[in-house]
């Protein structure tokens, strides 16, 4: 009974990592397709990262540098308990910095400080299926990737316009990938999807419940989906960081006592601290103020002038800049 | 001033100190050996490896003892054991018409080959509670009798010579069946990988889908041709060796449902089969399934799918309480990022309801004025 407890490298047995691997190769391959993986169970619930823990379990190796964070944060519960998962089975270095982790595992964000070449973002994804809350047929929903059939995608945002004068999607907000599939960002708040355009991070969506694999490789484009007289916008706060005074960071809203009082603070903890720490920091200035994809400028592996001069994030429906 | 709330290593290792502490209860009191639980809690322990998809009492037990006796975390322990195993092999089909029997009843026929046999049944036990059971009473030893010379065939061999139910199914003898712990399952999917599923699902999921089939959605007139518990041996074929490997045996519950069927323009009218199997003993887990199974068969007979019983997408798609547990459970995460989007978004909403109702109340006055 003593010697039950013994565990591969990374948890996964390497059978299970190279079936993984080809899924994610697959993914790769084809940007935004979902491909259907057998997934395991993991030590942690279903819904609680499992599918993204499946994928960085399968690409890690010794060398790696991990950071985890869940609504931006290194500090929730579940980021801690993710990481320190890692570090138990697989002894891989863990930090806290975005610019020093090779792996960077998140649940519903994307940090604020650009990512570059060679920086793996590998997604927690509950519901894989952008078309899912329109038709909850599986065998449906595939068919209408297969035919490119995503009219009634289309129609539920209409439908937002004609009844709340906008659309009325704050996350979780559909994408079409390379000009071909329609794909869920995740539940990442809107105010993310400009930086997966064009990243020059490897990004990878792990769903572990719903058995499903997608990928967005470097340099791929991501377009949200908008009309040309609705052009998509990101959220916009009316005041910056109460800590860091960062603009343009996505924020998280601060209880502060029971009579209304509120502040608003970076959801993005590590990005946050640093500036706090070094005020001259470049970081001060801010990657989000362009709202491109990755910082291309300062990215080692210099980008073709073609993706250099490519127009920041724009959305479906309008022309090119 | 605000400070960001760090110490989420430090309250997660302290809460896992006190979960081990609450685990293990008033100190003063002999803590649980894991025989205790194998031998006293035995149904328990079955469900767990039926639904953890183990066969290993001891593990079971303990994972009984570690979710406290919570059987559906117990099962999320096993699983995330079993899946981290090797596969060696696959055993060849067992065959349940050999089994070792402790218990078999038919509903079917009054009298059988091999005899009705009860076995350790709660069936027609009186529930009232049993307090010299508290107290510790002695239990005498069961009454034994000679082992069964006759063989015991399963009822649905019994009808199908009549050629008055259909096949035991009709896959051809080189198929290879499935395996959801390898593959992802798709939709639709074949009767073996749905069977597999079943036999893994939500005991109280199945209970509830077989008994809404009793009461009308997607009725199947069922009869219980056999409910059996026993023995059953599991043999391997290794390549390299020229003969089977016996393993050892197992105790499963296998259910037979009869169902009455008027025929459609795909077959014509007999009885058809529902099928239930699990490890360990669990009539109700078994029957639930072959309930379940028979409704699932709706379109391959040609019947109507017109309830959530029939519907394959929705039943295996839902049936693991794991995969159930953690997304309903996954609310407690921290949601703030989306909760401000939403914020956000009702706030913008609300202000622009609001000018739209002052600039009406503000028209209404003027007009009044006037």
């Amino acid at each position: 009974m003593t010697d039950i407890a013994t565990y591969n490298f990374a948890y996964l047995d390497e059978q299970t990592k190279r079936m993984i691997r080809r899924a994610i190769l697959k993914g790769i391959a084809i940007p935004g397709y979902q491909v259907p993986f057998a997934s395991r169970e993991m030590p942690m619930p279903y819904g609680w990262g499992t599918g993204g823990v499946q994928v960085t379990a399968s690409i890690i190796g010794p060398d790696d540098v991990l950071k985890v964070i869940d609504q931006g944060a290194d500090d929730t519960t579940n980021a801690v308990s993710i990481r320190a998962f890692f570090k138990k089975v697989a002894k891989v270095a863990v930090t806290t910095e975005t610019a020093k982790a090779t792996i960077i595992q998140t649940r519903h964000r994307i940090p604020e400080h650009p990512l570059n070449a060679g920086q793996v973002l590998v997604f927690q994804v509950p519901i894989p299926e952008p078309l899912r809350f329109l038709e909850p047929r599986e065998t449906e929903t595939r068919k209408m990737h297969a035919l490119e059939e995503y009219g009634l995608m289309h129609v539920k945002l209409y439908e937002d316009i004609a009844r709340h004068g906008r659309i009325a999607t704050t996350y979780a907000y559909p994408v079409k990938v390379e000009g071909r599939y329609v794909m869920d960002p995740s539940p990442t708040p809107k105010f993310d999807n400009p930086k997966m355009h064009r990243s020059p991070a490897l990004q990878l969506f792990g769903a572990g419940r719903e058995k499903r694999i997608y990928a967005v490789p470097p340099f791929t484009d991501v377009v949200s989906l908008d009309f040309e007289d609705h052009p998509f916008e990101v959220q916009t706060f009316d005041q910056p960081c109460a800590l860091c005074a960062a603009e343009n960071v996505y924020l998280d809203e601060v209880i502060l006592d029971d009579h209304g009082g509120h502040m608003f603070v970076c959801s993005d903890t590590d990005h946050c601290e640093k500036r706090r720490a070094d005020p001259s920091s470049p970081l001060s200035e801010g990657r989000a103020e362009g709202a491109g994809g990755g910082d291309l400028a300062a990215s080692p592996a210099t980008p073709s002038p073609a993706l250099r001069a490519a127009p920041p994030h724009d959305g479906e429906g309008k022309e090119a800049r | 001033m605000y400070v960001a709330v760090k110490g989420g290593e430090a309250a997660i290792a302290n809460a896992h100190r006190l979960l081990a502490d609450r685990r293990r209860g008033d100190r003063s009191v002999p803590a649980l050996r894991l025989d205790q639980i194998v031998e006293q809690l035995a149904l328990g322990v079955d469900r767990v490896m039926s639904e953890g998809s183990l066969y290993d009492r001891k593990l079971a037990a303990l994972a009984v003892v570690q979710a406290r006796g919570d059987l559906i975390e117990a099962i999320f322990l096993l699983r995330a054991y079993r899946t981290t195993l090797p596969r060696f092999g696959y055993t060849n089909p067992v065959d349940t018409g050999a089994m070792q029997l402790e218990r078999r009843v038919s509903a079917t026929y009054k009298d059988l080959p091999g005899g009705q046999v009860l076995g350790p049944t709660f069936d027609y036990t009186h529930r009232l509670l049993d307090p010299q059971l508290a107290a510790g009473a002695e239990i005498e030893d069961p009454a034994q009798r000679p082992a069964e010379a006759e063989a015991m065939p399963r009822v649905s061999s019994i009808l199908a010579h009549e050629g008055l139910i259909e096949a035991d199914g009709d896959m051809p003898l080189d198929y290879v069946p499935g395996d959801i712990t390898r593959e992802p399952l798709q939709f639709p999917m074949a009767r073996d990988i749905r069977l597999q599923a079943l036999s893994r699902g939500d005991e109280g999921f199945l209970l509830a889908l077989g008994y809404s089939t009793q009461r009308g959605y997607a009725r199947n007139h069922p009869f219980v041709g056999e409910v059996r518990i026993g023995e059953v041996e599991l043999e391997l074929d290794v390549p390299e060796l020229p003969f089977t490997v016996p393993l050892g045996s197992i105790r499963v519950t296998e259910c037979q449902m009869v169902n009455q069927f008027k025929g459609s323009a795909k077959a014509p009218p007999q009885f058809t089969r529902g099928y239930g199997l699990v490890f360990g003993q669990s009539e109700r887990k078994a029957m639930a399934m072959a309930l379940c199974d028979r409704a699932l068969r709706a379109t391959e007979l040609g019947e109507d799918v017109i309830a959530a019983a029939q519907d394959e997408e929705f039943v295996i798609s839902h049936s693991d309480n794991v995969q159930a547990t953690g997304f309903v459970e996954h609310l407690k995460l921290p949601h703030y990022v989306d909760f401000q989007a939403e914020l956000d978004l009702v706030r913008r909403m609300r202000a622009e309801y609001q000018d739209r109702e002052n600039q009406d109340k503000a028209e209404e006055k003027r007009e009044a004025a006037e």
